[in-house]
């Protein structure tokens, strides 16, 4: 098996290396609870200032304070959004993690330190640089309970100092982030000052890492998955929003509400021209969804694995009722708890076929921050022009975690309403059949409680139904029933977002990915081509129902390899069912360590199986 | 065969205040066991929403499932109707009141539906005060899978082929008191007179009216040894008062009444529940009082029936989520979609 190349930086002791500019990433391994949040932030956004390509990923325990969490930030001249897998400069405040995360080091990096935890000693090709954090905190605050918090700005200061990061924009950072409280900002400006004057009285800069302005950033925004949805939620005219708390999807449900409160009170009335429900679990959260999706309401739930799992016997009521509503799945690492911080893509089958029986249902899967505007607006017009549910597949990576992007575009399209009869529309029709279809394309007419007319009102039932909505365990009427739903899937296959395909001259290789897997398909290609020669046609999935584009990517490759973050390859094998013969060119690379993908291992697994040593 | 026709003086139709007849309010004829109590019930609703005159277009019939989850599809066919999953009606009624709260909502359930299977929706519900009238049809047994016991069975009620039930009952009035709910009311499908102006009193409320009628199910408990049986039920019921119901629509009639024979609720739309003594002083207004006769009549094998309890001003579920008063679904889309200069300044944040 050939060994992949990786970035070694050897550490000459007489001090003249070659400079790493704008390609690196910093951890930063604190403790849960600490206040390294604002830190974190502020030190992502003074690089992201500096017009520098920058992400940042938060890996935290399942806890509320005390266990150790890391937070990681890219700047990547390239403009690589995806992890990173080397760490090269270590900031180390906890002491818990201190000594595993200085082994875990590639040599040659970087290890800046709260100076009490003596960690010079432990490997002797690292570069190290201890700072007193806690001592300088407890020069400039009296109160020990606020030392803890502003210690952690100090490091922001100190880190800048060595980097090149300009004081100016850690403070324009610091400022942003404290907003109006301006005791917190003076504050944290003079810790952060503090941490950088250390270092320039003490530690001479012996790495070779350093940043330095760009203009790559200008007019970009950092957000996360779960406000990019909660935007598009709104933008797309949600009214009913019922969910549960859980972790990774808490925050859709919370930026939802604080931007409707902000964007959607009537300035007039001063009243809600939405409904916001906190249910008492998962089942209640989608029951409302479908009730209010049922009466004409744009209606969603969001929600991860374990709220999927409950739900599973609403959604099939809404498949075969035909009731419009969205629902967010932010996945994360399953099955039964798992790890419910950690981030995955395992529950691609579940929202496939979710419930018993014969079920299918669409499933977006953004790939990026747009698209997680974007899409969870079209949701909304899917569900309405289907009439079934329609699931938006996030994940922990992309909802919880910062991503540069560019601003989202305003959606002007006009919303889908679907198939829906007025009482005027009854009037000229002279008649009504709930599930009757009369198009062709598998999705019926609906009339929502309400309507002033006789023809309006039907039953509906989870039960068996005639075309009329009248019960029925007529074998033919069941077999109407089933044949005319999977039509409207395949009427769903053209409507849903259609896969992005690159094809290269040259190339024979394939890889499909989707969702968060994406951010690091740019650069895995990039490798590939570089350090290998290997040209690679890309195919980003977009959703369920998979696209007959698919097919024809498929046949111009020798093989194709899945690359999903599950273990099994769930949507290799959905690709496979829908390839028949032609699947045989599939392969899985799959990826389930809780992490987020990083481009490095894609390229060792293709690296594995095209060129086996 | 030839057809005959015959010409007849045609009748003038009697009609309620909004002009329809009603059989415009009836729905398909029941499939149910002949002399279930749940047709009973029906036949209640029925006439309440004609007797009052509710636009059947505006009306929304929800149900779980179970024998008389069925019953939607027994009375107004002119309304819309959602026999949804066991025991979550509640959720998906709620959901529904949200988006449109001009409906007017009727939901209807079973022991087995409510007490076990959805008693977690049925308490939050309660809880949240949604405008909606909920009818328990509590029959004590699961019908449609051929009599199993259910939470609402008595301790000691035996099924006919002799199994015991060795657990106590849920009482779903204590329970509701308990989840603070509005308008906690306990009937009797033998008692036509009653029922019909509990119903009439839960359509002029603002808030959850929980209605727990006992439904005898003919075919598996309705034998000695039951406790939710028709003889059982006539030999045990204890009335609280006997109940008039006078619409807002209709001039309140001048009565008068000995001290202390007689209490009028007055409700949010103007309508009275009128309440005339029959053994005792007895306030539905409070609280602790009403807790204490359910106690109290359930120690003594009484079935206790009346207006247990109300708040004809608790704050409507729709209320506390300060809901405009459009309902939610007839919002044009321009007042759903902010415009572009609201995504231009959240933008802006973001940089």
């Amino acid at each position: 098996m050939a060994v992949a190349q990786t970035q070694t930086i050897v550490p000459q002791r007489d001090g003249i290396q070659a400079s790493v500019v704008n390609d690196l990433s910093i951890q930063v391994a604190t403790v849960n609870g600490s206040g390294s949040q604002s830190s974190n932030n502020v030190l992502m956004r003074s690089i992201f200032q500096m017009g520098i390509p920058t992400s940042g990923k938060n890996l935290f325990p399942s806890n509320i304070a005390g266990l150790p969490t890391w937070f990681t930030i890219r700047a990547s001249k390239r403009g690589y959004v995806g992890c990173k897998r080397e760490v090269d400069i270590l900031i180390a405040m906890n002491p818990q993690t201190a000594r595993e995360d200085v082994e875990t080091l590639d040599p040659g990096r970087v290890v800046l330190y709260e100076e009490r935890l003596k960690l010079s000693g432990l490997r002797d090709d690292l570069i190290y640089y201890p700072v007193p954090f806690s001592k300088l905190a407890a020069e400039a605050v009296r109160i020990p309970r606020l030392r803890k918090l502003v210690a952690n700005m100090a490091y922001v200061g100190s880190v800048a100092e060595f980097l090149g990061i300009e004081m100016e924009q850690v403070e324009v950072a610091i400022a942003k982030w404290f907003k109006t409280k301006q005791k917190a900002i003076d504050l944290n400006i003079r810790i952060a000052h503090m941490g950088a004057q250390y270092v320039r009285d003490h530690l001479p800069k012996r790495d070779p890492y350093r940043l330095e302005r760009m203009d790559k950033t200008r007019g970009k925004i950092i957000i996360d998955g779960n406000s990019a949805c909660a935007l598009g939620a709104m933008f797309g005219g949600v009214t009913v929003v019922t969910w549960y708390p859980i972790t990774p999807a808490s925050s859709l449900g919370e930026a939802l509400t604080d931007y409707l409160q902000q964007y959607r009170t009537d300035p007039e009335t001063g009243k809600a021209t939405f409904a916001v429900v906190q249910a008492e679990d998962e089942l209640a959260a989608l029951g409302m969804a479908i009730g209010a999706g049922w009466s004409g309401a744009r209606s969603m739930t969001s929600t991860s694995g374990p709220g999927i799992s409950l739900m599973s016997e609403f959604t099939g009521l809404a498949y075969f009722a035909e009731i419009p509503c969205v629902i967010f799945d932010v996945q994360r690492v399953g099955p039964s708890t798992g790890l419910p911080t950690r981030t995955a893509q395992g529950d691609i089958l579940s929202l496939h076929s979710l419930s018993h029986g014969d079920t299918a249902h669409p499933v977006l899967l953004p790939g990026d921050m747009a698209e997680c505007f974007e899409m969870s607006r079209q949701a909304f017009d899917l569900a309405e022009r289907l009439q079934q549910p329609v699931f938006v597949g996030s994940d922990l990576d992309l909802g919880m975690n910062n991503w540069m992007c560019d601003p989202f575009e305003y959606p002007t399209e006009p919303p889908d309403r679907g198939k829906v009869l007025t009482a005027a529309d009854l009037e000229r029709a002279g008649e009504f059949a709930r599930y009757r279809d009369l198009d062709g394309d598998g999705i019926p007419y609906r009339t929502l409680p309400g309507t002033e007319h006789p023809l309006a009102s039907y039953f509906t039932r989870g039960s068996g139904h005639n075309d009329s909505a009248g019960y029925s365990e007529r074998p033919e009427d069941y077999v109407q029933l089933m044949d005319r739903l999977k039509r409207k899937y395949d009427t769903a296959r053209e409507l849903v977002p259609q896969p992005v395909i690159d094809l290269r001259d040259e190339a024979v290789i394939g890889i499909i990915a989707y969702g968060s897997s994406d951010s690091a398909m740019e650069e895995c290609r990039d490798q590939l081509l570089e350090e290998y020669g290997i040209e690679i046609n890309y195919l980003r999935l977009r959703a369920l129902p998979l696209s007959p584009a698919l097919k024809d990517f498929v046949a111009v490759c020798r093989r194709v390899y899945v690359v999903e973050q599950n273990r099994d390859g769930q949507m290799a094998d959905l690709i496979q069912l829908e390839l028949g013969e032609a699947g045989t060119k599939i392969r899985k690379i799959c990826h389930y360590t809780g992490l987020p993908l990083d481009a490095r291992f894609v390229t060792e697994q293709v690296i594995a199986a095209e060129r086996p040593s | 065969m030839a057809l005959r026709t015959r010409a007849r003086k045609k009748k003038p139709k009697k009609t309620n205040r909004i002009g329809l007849s009603r059989s415009a309010y009836r729905g398909h004829p029941s499939t149910l066991c002949s002399g279930c109590g749940h047709d009973a019930i029906t036949n209640q609703i029925i006439r309440a929403f004609y007797e009052i005159g509710v636009n059947p277009y505006s009306v929304a019939k929800m149900s779980g499932i179970g024998c008389s989850s069925k019953t939607p599809a027994y009375f107004m066919n002119a309304s819309h109707g959602f026999n949804s999953v066991h025991g979550r009606m509640p959720s998906v009624a709620t959901g529904t009141m949200l988006a449109n709260r001009g409906l007017v909502c009727i939901g209807v359930s079973g022991d087995g539906d409510t007490a076990s299977i959805g008693l977690g929706q049925f308490c939050h519900l309660l809880r949240r005060n949604v405008p909606m009238i909920y009818v328990i049809e509590n029959n004590g047994v699961y019908g449609l899978t051929k009599g199993q016991f259910s939470a609402t069975a008595d301790d000691g009620a035996t099924l006919k082929t002799g199994v015991v039930n060795e657990l106590p009952a849920m009482d779903c009035c204590s329970l509701a008191i308990e989840m603070g709910c509005s308008y906690v009311a306990r009937s009797f499908a033998g008692d036509p007179k009653q029922l019909v102006a509990l119903l009439k009193g839960a359509l002029s409320h603002s808030g959850t009216a929980m209605l727990d009628v006992i439904s005898p199910c003919v075919t598996f408990n309705n034998h000695p040894g039951s406790t939710k049986s028709y003889s059982w039920a006539k030999e045990h019921e204890e009335l609280l008062h006997q109940i008039d119901f006078i619409p807002g629509f209709e001039p309140i009639a001048a009565v008068d009444y000995p001290e202390g024979e007689a209490m009028d609720v007055e409700m949010y739309d103007g309508s009275v529940i009128r309440l005339r003594k029959v053994d005792m002083d007895y306030d539905p207004m409070n609280r602790r009082e009403a807790v204490r006769m359910l106690h109290s009549s359930a120690a003594a094998s009484e079935l206790l029936t009346g207006l247990i309890y109300v708040n004809p001003v608790a704050k409507s579920f729709l209320d506390t989520l300060n809901l405009c008063d459009e309902p939610l679904v007839s919002l044009p889309h321009e007042k759903v979609k902010p415009g572009p200069e609201i995504l231009e300044q959240v933008m802006k944040d973001l940089m």
